[in-house]
């Protein structure tokens, strides 16, 4: 018989419970996460927008265990049901990068630039696949070519210094779909790219990632309307608005999330007023009502919860309590 | 107000064998007093060279700017540092255009100490852009490194108004900042302009930015002007395909990578290689600037003539 279920659809291949992310620093503790909960599910493309310093990148690195020792993590994150904060060092490091990998912020800083672009690629496969150098070497080739990387025997043999911007996106994307994971965090992969440029990565990303999970991470509103099925809006260190695409891009239900949509360019370059707080001395009650403009004095003194208005949609408001 | 004729800016690399990049390759465009036109084009089209040659910050190879009836290219010395101070520019690092050991407040003061402003109306002629600018007066002693990169910028936009100059080049202004920043610091930016009368050169690679800011605009593609005219119409009937190509939210075929890198040949259009309407013709003929309406001008062999003039002919 037929059911309706169909096996694997709806299972989160991510569940992040609790998590609070504390930097000690000598001007005071910086909250950078507070509180995050979020699944992504199987085959997924979430979309984790906000403002620089909201807590997008350390979220990302929370997932793959890449923070200093100094950095203090609490509550939870499984992983194919695994509890990463559980598993050995060992056990992370095998995980990182064979079932999860990374597209990282700055192209520059992810590729080595005294090593040449085919043998970074390489070293993922050595490294995750247990490939032998030489037949590495083809699925390096292949790889390149699959990025669209032009004359890629030739460019595999090259240094980053000379790729353009561009190319360097497609080589750092060759290396996060190497191992082929199951899962992909990129961050920021289109950021300081030209218009024209930017599209094509974009096109790519979606192409390379096909049945894939992926988180990605961006400022860019059409990066993700392009990409994601879900979103999710970070203001301070929480979610303030988690929605499918479509009914983000139609209505947003946070005041700041509307402000953010409305800042952009293309979409009223209208300010919102005031400034981001500091995360080291964080508003009482709403973190966003010093810029709110529907704020009341509940709002002031009590932090809202995420709330369910239905239809997949989460919003942190008091305006739908 | 402005008016630049034939701008060229070639430079050269190597020591035996020279080669040379034509950065900027004869551009012209005037901007009139009050005026603010927008320079678009993706990165490395020459956009900030154009900037930086029309106030005199790197020597053109070739070309005349006129500003307010000056020469500026046949002023040295003396002669340009007295002209300098009606031209600034605004960078998209705010870092760069503050020193680092000086306090906010220094920074701002320091042109009215250059004026000679008298000393006890120094301090408060900055509490009074500071808080034009929208920051408070608790910043003003603070050093560059204890603010954020909007709160830099928005001291830089405070030091350009104590030397009030006619003329700005704003590039990129915000390119380093976040969307909800850029939208405060482009709004102060046009505000600021409008009162206090400037003429401004905005740099962007941001058209949804351009179209805001500016009121006419020029599109530049490897060192050429390829169209020009007032932003409504560039926007609403773009002529140039590589306009188009930026402003359609579609993307273009994947046939042109190789043409991401080297400079290409002078002869024929520089856009051939990329574009899809592409003939004969664009391989050896450079096309010419044709008008297709009130000051909209465009240089491509295949774009079609407005209906009126072909009745005409
Ligand atoms: N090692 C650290 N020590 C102290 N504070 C840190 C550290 N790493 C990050 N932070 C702080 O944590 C906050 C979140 O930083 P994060 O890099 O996640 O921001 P982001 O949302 O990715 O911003 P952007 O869009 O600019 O990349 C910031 O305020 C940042 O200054
Ligand atoms: S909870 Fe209150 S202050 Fe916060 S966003 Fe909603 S209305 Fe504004
Ligand atoms: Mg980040």
């Amino acid at each position: 018989m037929i059911t309706d279920e169909r096996p694997g659809e709806n299972r989160p291949l991510v569940e992040v419970y609790s998590l609070k992310v504390v930097f000690p620093t000598d001007d005071g503790i910086v909250r950078a996460i507070d509180t995050m909960d979020l699944s992504i599910r199987e085959g997924e493309k979430l979309g984790l927008i906000g403002e620089s310093g909201c807590g997008k990148t350390v979220f990302g690195h929370a997932i793959m265990r890449l923070l200093e020792d100094t950095t203090k993590v609490t509550g939870n994150i499984v992983f194919r049901g695994k509890a990463l904060y559980s598993l050995d060092r060992e056990s992370m490091r095998r995980l990182r990068g064979k079932e999860i990998g990374m597209i990282l912020q700055n192209p520059g800083a992810s590729l080595n630039p005294v090593l040449t672009v085919g043998s970074q690629v390489s070293e993922v496969l050595v490294l995750h696949k247990g490939l032998k150098k030489r037949t590495a070497w083809d699925r390096v080739v292949g790889l390149l070519g699959r990025v669209r990387i032009p004359e890629p025997e030739r460019r595999a043999g090259e240094y980053p210094h000379q790729f353009s911007g561009g190319m360097k996106e497609r080589a750092v994307i060759a290396m996060g779909i190497a191992s082929e994971p199951v899962m992909i965090i990129a961050d920021e992969p289109t950021k300081g790219l030209d218009v024209t440029v930017k599209r094509k990565i974009v096109r790519l990303l979606k192409e390379v990632t096909v049945e894939k999970t992926m988180l990605i991470i961006t400022h860019d509103l059409d990066v993700a309307e392009e990409v994601c099925d879900r979103i999710a809006v970070m203001y301070a260190g929480e979610l303030v608005e988690i929605a499918p695409r479509g009914a983000m891009f139609e209505r947003q239900l946070h005041p700041y999330v509307q402000g953010f949509f409305q800042s952009l360019p293309d979409r009223g370059l209208k300010p919102i007023p005031g400034m981001s707080p500091s995360l080291i001395h964080l508003p009482e009650g709403c973190r966003f009502h010093p810029r709110c403009n529907r704020a009341t004095g509940r709002c002031r003194t009590e932090h809202p919860e995420m709330i369910d208005t239905g239809d997949g949609r989460c919003v942190r408001c008091f305006l739908y309590a | 107000m402005l008016e630049v004729k034939n701008l060229k800016k070639r430079f050269s690399s190597g020591i035996f064998f020279k080669s040379y990049l034509d950065a900027v390759d004869d551009v012209s465009f005037s901007i009139a007093k009050g005026e603010t036109l927008g320079l678009v084009g993706e990165s490395g089209s020459g956009k900030s060279t154009v900037g930086q040659c029309v106030i005199r910050l790197i020597e053109p190879t070739g070309g005349t700017i006129m500003f307010n009836g000056i020469d500026l290219r046949s002023l040295n010395g003396r002669a340009l540092n007295r002209v300098r101070p009606s031209m600034q520019m605004i960078f998209q690092d705010p870092d760069s255009s503050l020193d680092p050991r000086m306090t906010i407040g220094q920074s701002i003061a320091e042109p009215f100490r250059l004026k000679k402003v008298a000393r006890n109306e120094v301090k408060g002629e900055v509490l009074r852009l500071i808080e034009k600018v929208g920051l408070s007066p608790e910043h003003y002693n603070r050093y560059p490194h204890q603010m954020s990169g909007g709160q830099n910028q928005r001291a830089v936009l405070a030091r350009v108004l104590a030397i009030n100059p006619l003329f700005i080049v704003a590039d990129e202004p915000t390119a380093s900042l976040d969307v909800s920043v850029q939208a405060q610091i482009l709004h102060l930016l046009m505000d600021l302009k409008r009162e206090y009368g400037m003429t401004m050169l905005f740099i962007s690679h941001d058209l949804a930015v351009i179209r805001h800011m500016c009121d006419r605009v020029a599109v530049m593609y490897r060192g050429k002007i390829v169209e020009q005219g007032p932003v409504s119409a560039v926007f609403e009937s773009p002529a140039h395909p590589y306009t188009r190509l930026l402003l359609s939210r579609t993307e273009e075929a994947e046939q042109s990578v190789k043409q991401e890198n080297g400079s290409g040949d002078a002869k024929g259009c520089r856009f051939r290689g990329r574009c899809s309407l592409a003939r004969a013709v664009c391989e050896t003929t450079e096309p010419a600037f044709r008008e297709i309406g009130a000051g909209h001008t465009v240089a491509c062999h295949m774009t079609v003539l407005p209906k009126a003039e072909i009745t005409h002919e």
